[in-house]
């Protein structure tokens, strides 16, 4: 722990970089503008699986303003070098225009460049291209699958033989899209060999790494420039095709080119959360133990790219105490683009299955869901043995049935009613693991008392800049405003992928280190200063507050960084701080206890969540505004999965349906009634050294489950399907 | 989007002229623009209407509403005339998309906005009513919010605007000005079935102009209301919604005039519910036996068929809101 006093970390510190957002001068990527900036507008595959037979550019090429239209006729061939890095997976990346293969239904298949971005898009529509299609299988459920990945402990099968009580069910969820606000957007420009790009991304890394093996260049020729993101949700994680074409289009046209995919080509040229069929057989004994539990999963992903969503096993193996356990998770390869993760990856997958099984045990034994829960509640990891670093998991779910009102429930499905509709409550559990990551930033702090802090991470939305912030102004004994974070960009100290939940703990580890480092330059320099009045005063007794440093307990006895710098010839003081992850010898993770309220009209069918609460353990909280911002966003992201979201395929030729924002539902804010959420006061400090665990991912997991649990409760009808629809409950 | 040119017209008589020419009415462009970016709609020329005196809600004496084209849905919702005399009109208006949206969009666009029909505004999709002969992709594609009622082999879209199933059931008529005079046509009459010809949409003459919606005088008052319901709470289109207007005198039902939208091709006039209430006495089996006439003729696609149910009881649920259960 810090021997600082904890000033800023804590507070409520409204958004640094918020009035900036607010008034439109945060530039985000489709904001740069390079000078002679051309426009690129990407056509797409209108069949799911064949060959481009005939592509005709005359009119497209005859449009005033096009300077290029780009296809596997005339684009050179890319090295396409292996990256291992940049989230790549295995199987080999979509390359774009290298051939006439038609992997999926919206697959680039050429790209016009032209001055302006009406003349891209007009032009793109004039592009005729003719194709041969051949039978193509995108519906998950008639698919031949992968080789399963498995787990097995015990006899699972023995145990659900003899099981009192066994359940065996079959859950689906649909295909999700992140839909962030802002769409991928992407500026390249080549000066020689040098590429500089500004991208959507959360991860420049990624994007740099990507781009230089794709075009075979040093990474260092790369310069990936990303301030601001609006929106990802991991969607902006990998470095997606639309950014080679980018790189490509400014290359073949000699000037700087903006790509900015249009709302549609968000639900094909980037990746998204997979469709699965979910398979759980669970064994218990009459007081709801669980002895047995059987997993079968089957999930899509693209023919070219095996995508399994990590994590989505471990909760069937850890979360609830159970001796026997079997898993097999399959992809299944189908005519689509690959699948990405999406916020709480995994996790959420699996929650809705564990955690609406659970409550139907429970229903079926008569016995409160939470106290069911209480009864699986393990001492240890059962999957790896490890210990838990924290695990809390009884408090939520106590301080959430306290506050929640969780007593009035009645027990029996179907019982409370308002008028026409059916109410009913439900709860689930949330887990997500705490994730860290190497990391470095670096700290200059200046004779004025002000600092500046870097690392290239990113801030997709969670409030990076000001957490950020928070950290280095209690490590160095400033206020928040004198701190400035700069991040987004290549040429910054290295960071992980602004993802996983895992960036206040490894970044927000670094830049306490970072900064420590420096305030003990600032000790060190005072106390062996003879003009000081902390010369000879011991380090570890010196702490610095509001820019002054001081003796503890002795506040008179100290200066300020100014007076201190200033009188020693120093403009600034600077190191560089570095956080690697411990081996960890515990297992960890966040949790928490997800309650819903729903009505539902007894005849319509329509569900209308009307409050709920999440009480999460999730370690220390760095920043409780942006924490109520990240919990309150997974709320609405659950409600939005449980009730909605569902990208719709066409089978038959594999085209996307609903690839807009009105067919595409996500809640808006009247489907969003009173959200609250409650942190368990603590810190892991097992995890990470500033006491962390994570929350942006752990807040989506268990809100589904919990929506339709009290679905269930309200009406007595199990939906095992995700989303809910009217027409599940008429 | 394809390249158009752009002119605004001062008056009627220039609209109409420019209308005449091939021009493309523009009102709020809240629909007409996003089609054009998705080049559903490739107007060569978008003729401006808004500075055309239609902004206008004029109440005769025995309780007619005429409406100006370009009254904004927000407004007309609001107008205390029609809140007052027809609260399923501002009803159907204020459940409608969204406030923005409401903001800019005109009584005539909503009447002659398009389907929603996803397939419709994917051009790489077979479409009739876009391209006619293409053949219609939702029949045997994803149709769960298609209609059941009014469908054909050629299309099988239904028609989206909320207010126009309330001016369904109000027997309101479209007031037209084209080149040879003006014309009142039966907003029933208006909205075409698609038949073999999904891309005629609406009884409109090249050229014409909707001018005014006029809600006739109902000789007795009505009570009515509007119930929409959809995926989620706003902002969405509807996947059944009633428009009910009653009158009962004596404890009997005199008049009933109801209308289903979400479900039809076109705004769906209830006629057997209609007769099935009048001479009635309110009462919750009334509702029930009439609602179960709602969907007569229903013809359900692989996705829809829950809108039968769902149509019959949105029907009862309005009738009970509105003729109460005494
Ligand atoms: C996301 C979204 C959700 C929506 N949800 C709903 C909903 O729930 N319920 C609902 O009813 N509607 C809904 N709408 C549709 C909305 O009501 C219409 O877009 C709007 O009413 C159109 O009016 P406008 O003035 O903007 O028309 P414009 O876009 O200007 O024009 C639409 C069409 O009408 C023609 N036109 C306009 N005025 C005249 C005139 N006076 N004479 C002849 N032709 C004319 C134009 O040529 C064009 O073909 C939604 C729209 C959007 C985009
Ligand atoms: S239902 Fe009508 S609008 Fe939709 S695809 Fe078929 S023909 Fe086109």
């Amino acid at each position: 722990m810090s021997p600082q006093p904890q000033a800023a970390v804590g507070r409520p510190v409204s958004r640094v970089e918020g009035r900036l957002k607010v008034t439109g001068q945060a530039k985000y990527a489709a904001d740069q503008t390079a000078s002679g900036t051309a426009h690129a507008a990407v056509v797409d595959s209108s069949i799911a699986r064949g060959r481009i037979t005939g592509l005709d550019t005359a009119a497209a090429e005859a449009c005033p303003g096009v300077l290029r239209v780009i296809s596997h006729r005339n684009a050179p061939t890319l090295p396409y070098l292996p990256n291992r890095g940049s989230l790549n997976l295995p199987g080999e990346r979509l390359h774009v225009f290298q051939d006439d293969r038609v992997l999926f239904h919206g697959q680039p298949v050429a790209v016009v460049v032209a001055t302006t971005l009406e003349a891209a898009q007009h032009a793109a529509s004039l592009v005729h291209v003719q194709y041969t299609a051949e039978p193509s299988a995108t519906d998950l459920t008639s698919a031949p699958a992968d080789e399963p990945t498995t787990y097995a402990r015990g006899d699972a099968a023995a145990a659900l033989a003899s099981a009192a009580v066994r359940l065996d069910l079959t859950y689906r969820l649909s295909r999700m899209h992140h839909n962030p606000m802002e769409p991928h957007a992407i500026v390249t420009r080549w000066d020689g060999a040098e590429l500089t790009v500004w991208d959507k991304t959360q991860w420049v890394q990624s994007t740099r790494d990507e781009l230089a093996a794709v075009f075979g260049i040093n990474p260092a020729s790369v310069r990936v420039i990303s301030p601001y993101v609006g929106g990802a949700f991991g969607n902006a994680a990998r470095c997606w095709p639309h950014a080679t074409i980018a790189a490509l289009a400014a290359r073949e046209a000699g000037r700087p080119v903006k790509l900015v995919l249009t709302r549609r080509q968000l639900y094909f040229g980037v990746g998204y959360r997979p469709a699965y069929e979910y398979r759980l057989s669970i064994g218990s004994d009459l007081q709801g133990r669980l002895t047995a539990s059987v997993h079968d999963l089957r999930s899509e992903t693209s023919r070219y790219e095996t995508f399994a969503e990590r994590g989505v096993l471990v909760p069937g193996r850890m979360l609830y105490t159970t001796p026997n356990v079997t898993q097999s998770h399959r992809t299944v390869p189908l005519d689509v683009n690959t699948p990405t993760p999406m916020r709480g990856p995994g996790y959420s997958t699996a929650a809705f299955p564990i955690e609406s099984a659970v409550d139907e045990l429970a229903h079926e034994l008569g016995i409160d869901p939470i106290e069911l829960r209480r009864r699986n509640e393990p001492e240890n990891d059962q999957a790896s043995g490890l210990p838990f670093s924290t695990r809390r998991l009884r408090e939520c779910y106590t301080v959430g049935a306290r506050e929640f009102g969780w007593n009035r429930r009645n027990p029996k499905p179907r019982t409370t009613r308002d008028g026409d509709w059916l109410i009913g409550m439900g709860v689930a559990t949330a887990v997500y693991d705490t994730l860290r990551a190497p990391a470095q930033a670096h700290v200059r702090l200046d004779a004025r008392g002000t600092a500046v802090v870097e690392s290239a991470t990113s801030d997709m939305g969670p409030g990076t800049y000001t957490s950020m912030s928070q950290v280095a102004a209690d490590a160095l004994g400033i206020d928040v405003p004198q701190v400035t974070f700069r991040l987004g960009d290549t040429t910054l100290p290295q960071a992980p992928v602004h993802g996983g939940s895992l960036t206040m703990a490894s970044i927000g580890s670094t830049v306490q280190d970072g900064c420590d480092r420096v305030r003990q330059q600032a000790i060190a320099l005072a106390v062996g200063d003879e003009r000081s009045p902390l010369y000879g005063a011991d380090p570890a007794a010196v702490v610095v507050y509001d820019g002054r440093l001081h003796v503890k307990g002795d506040p008179a006895r100290g200066e300020t960084y100014r007076q201190l710098l200033t009188r020693n010839d120093r403009t600034h003081l600077e190191a560089t701080g570095s956080y690697t992850p411990a081996q960890s010898r515990a297992s960890m993770h966040a949790y928490g206890a997800v309650f819903a309220e729903v009505a539902v009209d007894a005849r319509l069918g329509m569900v209308r969540v009307r409050r709920m609460l999440g009480v999460y353990d999730a370690g220390r909280i760095i920043s409780p505004k942006l924490a109520d911002s990240q919990a309150i966003g997974g709320m609405v992201g659950g409600i939005g999965a449980a009730l909605m979201e569902h990208t719709v395929t066409d089978h038959r030729d594999g085209r996307i349906v609903n690839a807009n924002l009105a067919e595409y539902l996500v809640p808006v804010n009247a489907d969003v009634p009173a959200l609250k959420a409650i942190y368990l006061n603590g810190r892991d400090d097992q995890a990470d050294p500033i006491g962390v665990k994570g929350l942006g991912e752990v807040v989506l997991v268990g809100v589904a489950p919990a929506v339709a649990n009290a679905v269930f409760h309200a009406t007595g009808r199990r939906v095992r399907h995700l989303p809910i629809a009217p027409e599940d409950l008429l | 989007m394809y390249p158009f040119t752009f002119t605004t017209a001062r008056d009627t008589r220039a609209a109409l002229e420019a209308g005449r020419n091939g021009g493309r009415y523009i009102a709020g462009g809240t629909t007409l623009v996003d089609l054009m970016r998705e080049t559903v709609e490739r107007p060569g020329t978008l003729v401006d209407i808004s500075p055309l005196p239609l902004r206008f809600v004029t109440v005769t004496a025995r309780g007619g509403v005429r409406i100006g084209a370009l009254v904004t849905m927000t407004d007309a919702a609001a107008h205390p005339a029609i809140r007052r005399l027809y609260p399923v009109v501002s009803a159907a208006l204020e459940l409608s998309a969204s406030a923005q949206l409401r903001n800019m969009a005109t009584i005539g666009g909503n009447i002659m906005q398009r389907t929603r029909c996803t397939y419709f505004r994917d051009v790489t999709a077979a479409c009739n009513k876009r391209d006619p002969g293409s053949g219609c992709a939702a029949i045997g594609g994803f149709n769960r919010t298609h209609a059941i009622l009014g469908t054909s082999d050629a299309c099988v879209a239904t028609h989206p605007s909320d207010l126009a199933v309330a001016l369904t059931a109000l027997d309101a008529k479209v007031r037209l000005a084209g080149s040879s005079g003006t014309r009142s046509v039966a907003i029933a009459d208006f909205l075409l079935l698609p038949g073999a010809t999904p891309d005629r949409e609406q009884a409109l003459r090249p050229g014409e102009l909707i001018t005014a919606v006029d809600i006739p005088a109902h000789p007795r008052p009505l009570r009515s209301g509007y119930l929409k319901v959809r995926d989620r709470q706003s902002y969405e289109f509807a996947l059944a919604a009633a428009a009910v207007a009653l009158h009962s005198s004596g404890g009997v039902i005199r008049t009933a005039k109801v209308a289903a939208g979400g479900v039809g091709t076109v705004p769906w006039r209830l006629s057997a519910v209609e007769r099935h209430l009048i001479g009635r006495r309110p009462s919750t089996r009334l509702w029930s036996s009439a609602a179960e006439l709602a969907a007569e003729g229903a013809k359900p696609l692989t996705h829809n068929r829950f809108k039968i149910e769902l149509l019959q009881r949105t029907v009862e649920r309005e009738l009970r809101i509105v003729g109460g259960t005494a």
